[in-house]
């Protein structure tokens, strides 16, 4: 039973993708890259001779002023949603091939419109009013024939197949627009070039021959796909938000208002079965503004970690009073990550003890602040302090600086018991009070007998030390690169404490206590 | 005397009654705690519900975490920005079941009270000196809990104080070498009364806590400026 389709292509998607994202001129030479292949390029880039499948360095050799993009599937398919949404008022049951065409059943929309000319011409006409000017309609028996006629139709335009003609017209059409590049390079080989040779053997030669896949291909090439179009199903919305008006300036009533909304968002997710477990917080303020941040959290979302978290971002953030630049218009909640209800669900005898564990520490969490508890991952690094990562509770442990690589330059076991975060002033001096210091070939200029790690006047004598043991970081990028000098030092009471020099001056790193 | 001040010093004598008769907790069971500090902690281990004060070492407060958290129980840090992770991962802290809280911000009491209410065992050094009141407070919740504090500096009526008294780094000479190892001394007074004095590694040149043995006098004895080429001898032998 073949289905009469409709098939609605809009050439070049991915690049279209970009150039509204970036808010370029539709006429800018632009290349979208996967794999460093050009995947799609625009008409200008095409008339300079780029084409898909060519190296990066090909494409720009062409075409120097080549706007160069990462294909990026998500863009393209949000970019897809509108025109999907404005199909779908035409004529509910669209089904989605690819990010830049999709199919719809003509037999609904030509019956209404007057013919499947006419239907194609509203259709095209919506898309154009969309801002998609670059819209081409196919009709044909199956998704296959009609998705070949799209490609044969002129801009805005459509080109109908009559019923019972398309294995006529894929007659001449290259073997290649299968999209199995190994049968299709076997089929070549083989001196079948077009579907109309491939239709022309007998189908139960092509499956002894070809087995599955040679059946598929001939049933596409003689116009007998029966693939039926099969509507989607519009994905539930997840995303809330609250608007206010008038803009609100202060936390605590935005906190207050958004409590409604975080429940509706919670019970909307857990009416699919879902919870939320990485949320994004969406803040809209009256001057334009937008800002966003995600919060991860150890277990799933309720309603009152998600004021928490409302609460947290509008505070950290700098500015005035609220955090937020200016009065806050909007607050959106979008879902990031979520996980089916039942991984997350409570066991018959309650949570596990971790679970209290994490209601407590929220709790003390809403008392100091999210980055006020944290837990400490050990990561790699020379310094003592860039050894260990603060990640806030809830957060993903992850060092931020790998702890498998080598780390030539870091200091032997044990590591100090004290590490401060910002190096405190040092005094150190030689015997005769002259400071101390290291030449640019790492070698001391007089041998320290007197320090103070706190940068005091009191200076103590120094027992033992060793050193100078240089650091010499990133020599490479003249912003992060450091060259310093490390001193272990013990004074005569007995306090061992880990001291640097760069440039003349020293401080205190850190101090074994 | 008048009879105002007779009052007084009867309600102050009640206090302390009550006092001892809390120190004395039926419910009190000991943590598991590094063998090191049996020789120094009142009942050889951490008591639940009880505080201890600890004075002039960060990591012998790390060490006494390490016990309880290598065991599997929930620990949390907090007032101390400058917690060195990776010697209390090194003395056996466990990282991933440590909480830190490095600002404990105007209502340390409050922040600290929920922290007792579900950690087993809270490294604190307190932003001011504890008020007689909010140690009484802090330590019936303790009890009540069943957790276990160890303050980094003076706490009221802590069950003990530790000490340390005396300090010698091993491995760090004239311009050479590096710290390797340190013996230091513990005087550890509980709050019965009587004091006790031990030695111990902290850390030893395993990154061990333990206490100083009869066999480690012939290896590394000695001060540290000639103990490090004694030790570097020992090595090369």
């Amino acid at each position: 039973m073949l289905t009469r389709t409709m098939v609605i292509w809009c050439p070049d998607w991915p690049v279209r993708a970009v150039i509204h994202l970036e808010g370029m001129p539709p006429t800018a030479p632009v290349a979208v890259f996967a794999k460093s292949k050009v995947f799609a390029c625009s008409a200008s880039a095409r008339a300079e001779g780029v084409c898909r499948g060519m190296r990066m360095r090909d494409a720009q050799a062409r075409c120097p002023e080549l706007c160069v993009f990462d294909y990026d599937e998500t863009l393209d398919a949000r970019a897809f949603e509108p025109v999907l949404e404005a199909v779908e008022v035409l004529s509910p049951g669209v089904q989605l091939i690819r990010p830049g065409t999709c199919a719809v059943r003509a037999k609904g929309p030509s019956r209404f419109y007057g013919g499947e000319r006419q239907a194609a011409a509203v259709l095209a006409e919506r898309l154009v009013a969309l801002g998609v000017d670059d819209c081409r309609i196919g009709v044909a028996d199956g998704p296959f024939a009609a998705e070949q006629a799209a490609r044969r139709a002129e801009q805005q335009d459509s080109f109908v197949i009559d019923k019972d003609g398309s294995a006529a017209f894929l007659h001449d059409i290259p073997i290649g627009v299968l999209d199995r590049p190994e049968l299709v390079s076997l089929l070549l080989r083989l001196g079948l070039r077009t579907l109309g040779a491939l239709a022309a053997l007998a189908a139960r030669d092509v499956v002894t021959r070809f087995g599955d896949e040679g059946a598929w291909a001939h049933r596409m090439a003689t116009g007998r796909d029966e693939r039926a179009v099969v509507a989607r199903r519009a994905p539930p919305e997840l995303v809330r938000h609250a608007d206010f008006e008038p803009p609100l300036e202060q936390v605590d009533p935005i906190a207050f208002s958004m409590r409604s909304t975080a429940e509706a968002f919670v019970s909307a997710l857990a009416h699919e079965g879902l919870v939320c477990t990485a949320v994004r917080i969406e803040v809209r303020t009256d001057d334009g503004c937008e800002s966003g941040r995600t919060w991860l959290h150890p277990r799933w979302f309720d309603p009152h970690d998600l004021i928490d978290r409302i609460r947290w971002q509008l505070q950290g953030s700098p500015g005035p009073a609220s955090g937020a630049s200016a009065p806050v218009s909007q607050v959106r909640l979008v879902p990031e990550e979520v996980d089916l209800l039942g991984n997350h669900a409570d066991g018959l005898w309650g949570g596990a003890p971790d679970e209290r564990i994490h209601r407590a520490l929220s709790r003390v969490q809403g008392m100091v602040g999210h980055e006020g508890v944290i837990s400490a991952v050990l990561g790699g690094g020379r310094g003592t302090a860039e050894r260990q990562t603060a990640v806030p509770w809830g957060d993903q442990l992850v060092p931020a600086k790998a702890p498998e690589l080598p780390w030539p330059g870091s200091l032997p076991a044990p590591a100090p018991s004290t590490v401060y975060a910002d190096p405190r002033p040092a005094v150190v001096v030689g015997v005769g009070g002259q400071p101390v210091g290291v030449t640019g070939r790492g070698v001391l200029t007089t041998e320290p007998a007197r320090f103070c790690p706190t940068g005091g006047d009191e200076l103590q004598p120094v027992q033992a030390w060793a050193g100078p043991w240089p650091v010499d970081e990133r020599w490479w990028d003249p912003e992060q690169s450091r060259r310093y000098a490390r001193f272990q030092m013990v004074g005569v009471d007995g306090s061992a404490w880990l001291l640097a020099v760069e440039n003349g001056t020293w401080w205190t790193e850190a101090r074994y206590d | 005397m008048t009879p105002t001040a007779s009052l007084v010093r009867q309600a102050q004598d009640l206090q302390g009654r009550i006092r001892q008769a809390e120190g004395v907790g039926l419910a009190s069971t000991t943590l598991e705690t590094l063998p090191a500090f049996a020789g120094c902690l009142p009942g050889g281990a951490l008591r639940t519900g009880a505080a201890y004060s600890v004075s002039g070492s960060t990591h012998l407060a790390m060490a006494l975490l390490a016990g309880p958290s290598a065991a599997g129980a929930w620990c949390g840090v907090a007032g101390v920005p400058t917690f060195g992770a990776e010697a209390a991962a090194a003395t056996g802290v466990d990282l991933s079941r440590t909480i830190l809280v490095p600002d404990l911000g105007d209502q340390w009491t409050a922040v600290l009270a929920a922290l007792i209410d579900v950690l087993a065992v809270i490294v604190v050094r307190p932003p001011l000196p504890v008020a007689g009141a909010d140690a009484a407070r802090l330590g019936a919740r303790l009890r009540q809990r069943g957790a276990t504090l160890v303050c980094l500096g003076e706490w009221p009526r802590s069950e003990a104080q530790l000490a340390v008294t005396d300090s010698d780094w091993l491995g760090l000479g004239a311009g050479h070498g590096h710290l390797l190892a340190r013996r230091v001394t513990v005087t550890a007074s509980s709050r019965a009364g009587g004091g006790r004095r031990v030695q111990l590694w902290l850390p030893g040149p395993d990154q061990r806590v333990r206490a100083v043995g009869a066999d480690d006098s012939g290896r590394y004895g000695g001060r540290q400026h000639h103990g490090g080429g004694e030790l570097h001898r020992s090595k090369a032998s």
